[in-house]
């Protein structure tokens, strides 16, 4: 079975003064149809660049992004319309990626209105009872609502032309923890509902482990581990990955606080390093890092690009 | 185009629930000295305005010699000038002469200017280098002289004075747009704007400009004054509106030899109508640009 | 080391009761944690000890004492004369919290000099700075905030608030800008410091799992007032309020662990009723 959609190679850089700044470097990624994928990653990985990348707001610099097996890489926003019914975002923070002066109808049937479609206002209504919002809340406009209610508004806008996949970029970073919950399960219900593909970009890893079945760590625009979420994350293999998991503060994770394995501080350093780029915070770093790391299958579909993944000693 | 003025703090929602547009337009007036000092200002010149046209007391281009430079009395409220004509019916024509100058300066000036800084903004490149080059040299001569210069050399017709004001203050709005655009663009809702397939036209003509006109529509409001200014200043000179035309800087020039000899009220009273409406003017802009910073918090 | 003791704590802002009845302990070298959503209150309750409200806030009830001395009534709200000298407030948004044209060092520097530091203040500085972990210290002195890593930025911003010597430090959302990694990193941080100064600390967070890792004692605060609170144990182990159950149960692995209570309903908005879908 083909991949829905697919990055090969993908590469962005920024130029930032004299420096360039290799935001993405060199990503390959499928989706199957109907699958969930979380991308995690820290500030600096990359993954909100891959996010728009892979919607096409953005052009790579190299590589190439597919989607039902045609190539999207190069086209212009014109002919990329009929892309854009399929493949939707999601923005991190409603309440910028959502005009702040419209009211939530117009926001919601703006992209029926493009593309011509007849039975707006049905459609809306659907999508709005779909997302779990009353109808009174059509004619305010999104500063008046919750941060839940925004993010709502904005998955109802993304569904309402019935996408194929859903990218979504942090979509609980500007909710609050006790709404957190419940908008996963509407995205969750919405995925099975609708047959939807789903990549979820996140730097909370109890988001992605909500929610995807399959999950990939990036590190400094390129991939440090690939594989079924469980195992990413309760069995983590790239030294990178083992720190993250470690870090996140758990209620079972008091005690171990005191052993649980240290990355050296960044430095602000933006030169990439050749070989591994964590190598240089990482605390159990070799001289072999200083060669592109191998990709290591720990298990079959678990793959991490670390010397020592799969190995038997490994911090507790 | 809807400005969106912003919807009050919650506090004032129990006050218009309660007695609906009226209240609002109290409480409004209350929040906002500056609406009810320039809306007064603004509501007396367009009253006065329009009767000084349909209405006017007496006919301000009748001649009356026998009547010549009375001072304020009775009859003449304002008095008359050096050829009998009625004082304050030239001031109540002149001054709606001027206001609908004004306004149509703005409106143009603004309707050009965030239109060009718009497209200049959104689209960059090679076209936001030229415009930005010749906006730089427009804007190296003082808009006075800029004025005064197009004046002299397309003639002095209203229409000319109007273009030749318009010219001067068009970079002004357009630099304003673009800037507030070089922000706007790069806001999420433009990426999500795109993300649904909006087209650039939609896209910077239903969300970008809409988000950046605010500071453009301020200035455009101050700017009915200053227009006022400038062309009653260069009708003042000989090089605008031309007499017999009561437009009130004809009538300040006008009047300006008589002063010395103590027939003060030909030139003084054309002045302070053109010192109220320009007033009116900067408090309408003033509170526009409160609605404006209300609505950016 | 003295103790903060908040009591009864109330807080207007024009009419509107914001915070009611807030009681809250802070015993010297422990780490009290409180939590609540935005909009809660928690952190007008941390400005109100330090007698910075914001424009029409008013305490308007209640009290906050440090080591027994009363230091803020409804009276005596604004007052200067405790900052710096016993308590100590570090923010969420470290970039925002220094100021872009100072080198990082003559801020350290400042806050050394207005506390009547004896000994060479540019020494202190380069220890404070290292106390922070922050690698070579003398030149991250004479760096400008732009030139550092947020992680590297919250290090200054709490090198500043030791620099005082406080008895108290309230730390607001310290870690939320931050990456996880980072976060674990000064969260360690401020044990250290704790557990070295004997200082007691207010952690305030939205972020249940932060609090619950760090802090002995747990405040739960939903619309102005204190829901629950008790010892890390008790309020993770056996939630009573609604809200601090959802809190909890957001902790949890899935498939929830045994220990946990049962699901129970929720009190944050429109909670989505339909069943979970295999994820």
């Amino acid at each position: 079975m083909r991949p829905l959609i697919e990055v090969r190679g993908l590469r962005k850089d920024y130029r930032r003064g004299g420096d360039v700044l290799h935001a993405v470097d060199g990503i390959d990624l499928a989706v199957m149809a109907g699958e969930s994928v979380g991308v995690i990653g820290e500030s600096g990985s990359g993954k909100s660049t891959l996010a728009r990348l892979i919607t096409r707001l953005e052009r790579p610099t190299s590589g190439g992004v597919f989607f039902q097996d045609t190539d999207v890489t190069g086209l212009s926003d014109r002919a990329l319309r009929w892309f854009r019914r399929e493949v939707q975002p999601v923005f991190q923070d409603p309440l910028t990626a959502l005009n702040p002066r419209w009211t939530v109808r117009r926001l919601i049937a703006e992209p029926l209105k493009i593309y011509g479609e007849r039975g707006a206002e049905r459609r809306v209504d659907e999508v709005l009872r779909d997302v779990g919002l009353t109808k009174e809340l059509m004619t305010r406009r999104p500063r008046d609502l919750s941060g839940g209610e925004r993010q709502r508004v904005a998955i109802a806008r993304a569904i309402v032309l019935r996408p194929s996949v859903l990218v979504l970029d942090e979509p609980t970073a500007s909710v609050d923890m006790s709404a957190r919950r419940a908008l996963l399960t509407l995205l969750k219900r919405l995925q099975s509902e609708h047959g939807l593909t789903c990549l979820y970009i996140s730097h909370d890893i109890r988001t992605i482990e909500e929610t995807c079945s399959r999950t990939i760590v990036m590190y400094r625009g390129r991939l440090a581990e690939e594989g079924p979420t469980t195992a990413v994350l309760d069995s983590p293999s790239h030294v990178y990955t083992q720190i993250l998991m470690s870090s996140i503060p758990r209620i079972d994770n008091a005690t171990a606080q005191q052993d649980r394995p240290r990355a050296r501080p960044a430095s602000g350093q933006q030169q990439p390093d050749p070989g591994c780029l964590f190598a240089r915070r990482c605390p159990r770093a070799l001289p072999e890092c200083a060669a592109d790391p191998p990709v290591v299958e720990v298990t079959p579909g678990h793959h991490a690009a670390c010397v020592l993944a799969g190995r038997a000693s490994r911090p507790q | 185009m809807d400005l969106g003025l912003s919807p009050g703090p919650q506090d004032d929602a129990a006050v218009a629930d309660a007695t609906g547009r009226s209240a609002r337009l109290r409480g409004e007036l209350r929040r906002h000295p500056s609406l009810l000092v320039g809306g007064a200002l603004a509501t007396v010149a367009v009253i006065v305005a329009i009767t000084g046209h349909i209405a006017p007391p007496d006919n301000p281009l009748a001649l009356n010699p026998g009547h010549a430079l009375a001072p304020p009395g009775p009859e003449h409220w304002f008095g008359t000038d050096q050829f009998g004509r009625d004082v304050f019916s030239r001031v109540l024509y002149g001054l709606g002469i001027d206001m609908v100058i004004g306004l149509i300066v703005a409106t143009l000036a603004f309707a050009v200017g965030s239109m060009a800084g718009l497209i200049s903004g959104y689209l960059g490149g090679w076209i936001d280098d030229i415009v930005m080059r010749v906006v730089d040299i427009v804007m190296s001569f003082p808009s006075f002289l800029l004025a005064l210069t197009i004046a002299v050399v397309i003639g002095n017709t209203v229409r000319n004075v109007i273009i030749a004001v318009t010219v001067a203050y068009v970079p002004y709005i357009l630099r304003l747009t673009r800037s507030s655009v070089l922000t706007a663009r790069s806001a999420d809702y433009v990426l999500g704007a795109r993300a649904v397939g909006a087209s650039r036209s939609r896209v910077m003509t239903l969300h970008v400009l809409p988000n950046a006109a605010g500071p453009s529509v301020v200035q455009a409001t101050l700017m009915a004054g200053w227009a006022i200014l400038d062309v009653s200043g260069l009708s003042f000179l000989g090089v605008g509106i031309q007499p017999p035309s009561p437009e009130l800087g004809v009538q300040v020039a006008q009047g300006a030899p008589y002063i010395t000899s103590g027939q003060w009220w030909i030139s003084v009273f054309p002045g302070v109508a053109i010192i109220l409406a320009v007033l009116a003017f900067n408090f309408l802009g003033d509170y526009a640009d409160d609605k404006l910073r209300g609505q950016g918090s | 080391m003295p103790g903060l003791d908040i009591d009864g704590l109330g807080i207007s802002i024009g009419n509107r009761n914001v915070v009611r009845t807030v009681d809250l302990r802070v015993k010297p070298g422990t780490c009290a944690g409180l939590v609540g959503q935005s909009g809660s209150g928690k952190s007008l309750t941390a400005l109100a000890s330090l007698g910075l409200l914001p424009g029409a806030a008013r305490v308007i009830a209640g009290r906050v004492l440090l080591g027994g001395r009363e230091i803020v009534t409804p009276d005596r709200d604004r007052t200067a004369e405790v900052r710096g000298s016993g308590i100590a407030m570090i923010f969420q948004s470290p970039r925002t919290a220094l100021n872009p044209v100072l080198r990082v060092g003559h801020q350290v520097g400042r806050v050394l000099r207005r506390n009547g530091q004896h000994g060479d203040p540019r020494r202190r500085c380069i220890e404070l700075l290292a106390a922070v972990g922050l690698f070579e210290p003398d030149k991250v002195a004479r760096l400008y905030p732009h030139e550092l890593s947020g992680g590297m930025c919250q290090r200054v911003v709490i090198a500043m608030g030791i620099a005082s010597e406080p008895q108290i430090l309230i730390a607001d959302e310290p870690t939320t800008a931050l990456d996880v990694t980072v976060q674990a990193d000064i969260l360690d941080l401020l044990d250290d410091v704790r557990s070295r100064t004997g200082m007691g600390m207010l952690l305030i967070s939205h972020d249940l799992g932060v609090v619950a890792e760090r802090c002995e004692s747990i405040s739960v605060m939903w619309q102005g007032t204190i829901v629950e609170a008790g010892t890390n144990a008790t309020v993770i182990g056996s939630p009573r309020h609604p809200f601090t159950a959802e809190l909890v149960r957001g902790l949890a692995h899935l498939p929830e662990t045994g220990g946990l209570p049962a699901q129970s309903s929720s009190a944050g908005p429109a909670d989505d009723p339909a069943p979970e879908a295999g994820g």
